[in-house]
């Protein structure tokens, strides 16, 4: 009976889904249902939730914090785009080029920063980017005379310290995505032009760009989420959820700051509702726009 | 043959796997370390949550004075030590869904309003307070009380002062004792700068003790009698004006870190960059820890006023150890408590282990405890820190902890300070915006 059952053509493939299923069930669904639940109630310590409707929603509308967390998401997920999509492809096709020495040197150089944790990485760049005279960065700046810079005090330059952190971290992860992309390419397709005597500007553009899509839209995917859903780079850089004007706080970090720093984890649900429409709209958008939802064949 | 092996390779891994979890999750984090302090076997084994290693050294002492006092009471005691906001959330967490949370736990005073929200989570203290409550500062209590129940219990008064960086002030011919008000204390830095380069202090843009110490000397507060937040007031104007006057005369400036307890001003004030700090007393700790080169040249006075006859202290920081509704024992977790922190005993000890100010006053007077050379800050400092105190005892004022508190502070500490200090925005305008921002969180 039990082999029966395992052996079963129809359910075994249930089966195999099953746990998959399973964890998205506990782990997604209930949290999010349970979350959408909470966003309408005010939640206090170790005691009975009241529900208070839309109050949560409304405040947050008029919260200026939760708005400079929204710009400030906004802002570093396309400042993230604009670096980690181009540069990792280009490094990729370089590295995938025959004529390129010491690849797999530079692969696995390129990869190591995400073996990192973002905890000691965002340490060290905080170390990096201090404001004391001895800093790297601002020694480095006083060879060519350079006042020694608030890095972490300052909007735009606590950004390029973020982005630095981000670049070094991500370059090498997107860079991998792309290599694979680019394995899938034949050479007969370059061969080809070859022949027909296209420059290798014309090979990248004609035949490794529009081949790299699939990927790119890949990329392109999580690195939105990635941007708009960052906290714990923001986190260890300013060592602490609180950085100066609130210059590095995120989405993310307003949630944290509401839900946990201040125990109010109604307001924090809303928060993290309102994350998720924005992704989720945002997400949606640009893969309706790149083609993602049409059928098989059309693509 | 060979997929069994592959299986049962991979259910191994799965619960070894699992069970790292389960012991991961055990310990909450951080250093967890098993006092027993000479408790036999029977000894109830009680955990205490702390941002504060030395405090765990406290409790240690004062664990083997009980253990000596209560052989059929033991306690053995399992401290754990965790970074500042990792201990508060993951209390809060475990208070919030009433799993995990430990028996005693250390709650900071920026924080502590936080717990006392709707119904506190916290054990009464009342009863095991009682018997210490004539010979403790009341103030320290009601910092951790709500509607006439206290939930937790202090640890120090936390009376603010100067601390001077003498070396600095005799290169530039200035002698502290002779500031009184911060015109002294301008003209005193003028001088310093001129004479050395150096500044005279620091503008905190992380942390409100200056803040605190100006209000205090006008009578104000942050809130007012109903515990709204009035950060907008004149007194705070004024309060900000002189500390903006004294950073744009180049008597004071910024200092990395935000404020004198940090790592990066630790190191700061190490290397003789700054000649003063005003903060609670328990700074004491931080010179003897984290600028050992500053030894022998570190005196203390009383914090310059507005205008003569002001107020010249005020309670700063401070700590409420509560014990939780869940504690496994409470009765015992009570006891012990005010025990190691409210008898005469664990004041003085708190003196000799931690260096503050303990909250009965009565220690403050014993010659015997405060001025014995062998304490490692009677070493430490140019003068005794009890002459100083027994100078502004009566002055110390207090600046109330409301449910609005952590907000005012979140808000004034991330946005306010820094862009008076930092960007040199209008005072007054930037006090009226952080007004409109705590009032729009508060709502």
């Amino acid at each position: 009976m039990v082999k029966k059952f395992l052996y079963s053509q129809k359910v075994a493939p249930y089966v195999f889904v099953l746990p998959f299923v399973l964890v998205f069930l506990i782990f997604w669904v209930y949290p999010l249902a349970s979350s959408f639940g909470m966003s309408f109630q005010k939640v206090t310590l170790g005691q009975e939730a009241a529900w208070i409707g839309v109050d949560n929603y409304e405040k947050l509308m008029g919260d200026g914090i939760f708005l400079k967390a929204v710009v400030n998401s906004a802002i570093y997920m396309v400042l993230t785009l604009v670096i980690l999509i181009p540069f990792p492809m280009l490094f990729a096709v370089l590295i995938n080029n025959k004529l390129m020495w010491a690849r797999e040197f530079f692969k696995s150089s390129f990869f190591f920063p995400a073996l990192t944790s973002v905890v000691v990485a965002g340490t060290i760049f905080r170390l990096m980017f201090g404001e004391m005279e001895g800093s790297l960065i601002n020694s480095f700046l006083g060879l060519f005379g350079v006042e020694p810079i608030k890095f972490l005090k300052g909007q735009t330059t606590g950004f390029i310290a973020l982005l630095a952190l981000a670049t070094w971290r991500w370059t090498g992860v997107n860079m991998l995505y792309f290599l694979s992309g680019l394995k899938n390419i034949p050479d007969e397709y370059y061969e080809a032009a070859s022949i027909d005597g296209a420059s290798p500007i014309q090979r990248f553009m004609k035949i490794t760009m529009p081949l790299l899509k699939p990927t790119t839209i890949y990329v392109l995917t999580i690195s939105i989420y990635a941007g708009l859903a960052m906290f714990i780079e923001s986190m260890m850089l300013w060592n602490g959820n609180n950085s100066p004007k609130n210059i590095g706080l995120t989405i993310v970090g307003y949630l944290y700051r509401q839900g946990i720093e201040k125990n109010n984890l109604g307001y924090a649900a809303a928060v993290g509702i309102v994350l998720l429409v924005i992704t989720m709209v945002i997400n949606l958008t640009q893969l309706a726009f790149t083609g993602m939802f049409k059928k098989e064949e059309e693509a | 043959m060979k997929k069994k092996g592959l299986i049962v390779l991979l259910i191994l891994t799965m619960a070894t796997w699992l069970w790292g979890c389960g012991k991961a999750s055990t310990t909450a984090g951080g250093e967890t370390s098993v006092l027993d302090s000479g408790a036999g076997d029977s000894a109830t084994e009680l955990s205490y949550w702390t941002f504060v290693e030395l405090h765990g050294q406290h409790f240690e002492k004062m664990l083997g004075k009980w253990n000596a006092a209560n052989p059929d009471r033991q306690i053995k005691l399992n401290v754990t030590v965790m970074p500042y906001d990792d201990m508060h959330n993951k209390l809060s967490i475990a208070v919030q869904t009433g799993v995990g949370a430990p028996d005693i736990a250390d709650i900071e005073l920026g924080k502590f309003p936080d717990f006392l929200a709707g119904t506190p989570q916290l054990v009464e203290l009342n009863d095991v307070i009682d018997p210490y409550r004539d010979t403790i500062v009341k103030s320290r209590i009601d910092l951790y009380s709500k509607d006439g129940v206290n939930y937790g219990i202090p640890t120090h008064v936390g009376a603010s002062v100067a601390f001077y960086n003498t070396e600095i002030l005799e290169e530039a011919g200035v002698d502290y004792k002779t500031i009184e008000t911060w015109d002294d204390f301008e003209k005193a830095g003028i001088q310093v700068y001129e004479k050395t380069g150096k500044y005279m202090g620091t503008a905190d843009t992380s942390a409100t003790w200056q803040t605190s110490q100006l209000l205090a000397q006008q009578g104000a507060d942050f809130t007012d009698d109903a515990g709204n937040p009035i950060v907008n007031s004149d007194a705070m104007v004024k309060a900000l004006t002189v500390l903006k006057d004294l950073q744009d005369n180049n008597v004071l400036t910024t200092i990395a870190g935000g404020q004198p307890d940090t790592e990066e001003a630790y190191g700061e004030f190490n290397a003789g960059n700054y000649a003063t700090a005003f903060m609670p007393l328990w700074q004491m700790s931080r010179y003897t820890n984290y600028m050992k080169d500053l030894s022998g040249k570190i005196a203390i006075a009383p914090i310059p006023v507005i205008e003569k006859g002001m107020p010249r202290s005020v309670g700063g920081g401070g700590t409420g150890t509560v014990v939780t509704k869940t504690a496994k024992d409470i009765e015992l977790a009570k006891e012990f408590l005010a025990f190691a922190k409210l008898s005469e005993d664990a004041n003085i000890e708190i003196w000799n282990t931690l260096g503050f100010d303990p909250v009965n006053m009565d220690v403050w007077e014993m010659k015997d405890v405060t001025h014995n050379p062998d304490n490692q800050f009677v070493q430490y400092f140019v003068n005794n820190p009890f002459d100083v105190l027994a100078e502004i005892k009566d002055e110390i004022q207090l600046i109330k902890s409301t449910s609005a508190s952590p907000t005012i502070n979140n808000v004034l500490c991330t946005v306010t300070l820094n862009e008076i200090f930092e960007d040199g925005k209008d005072i007054k305008q930037a006090l009226d915006d952080a007004q409109a921002q705590i009032e729009q969180e508060l709502k």
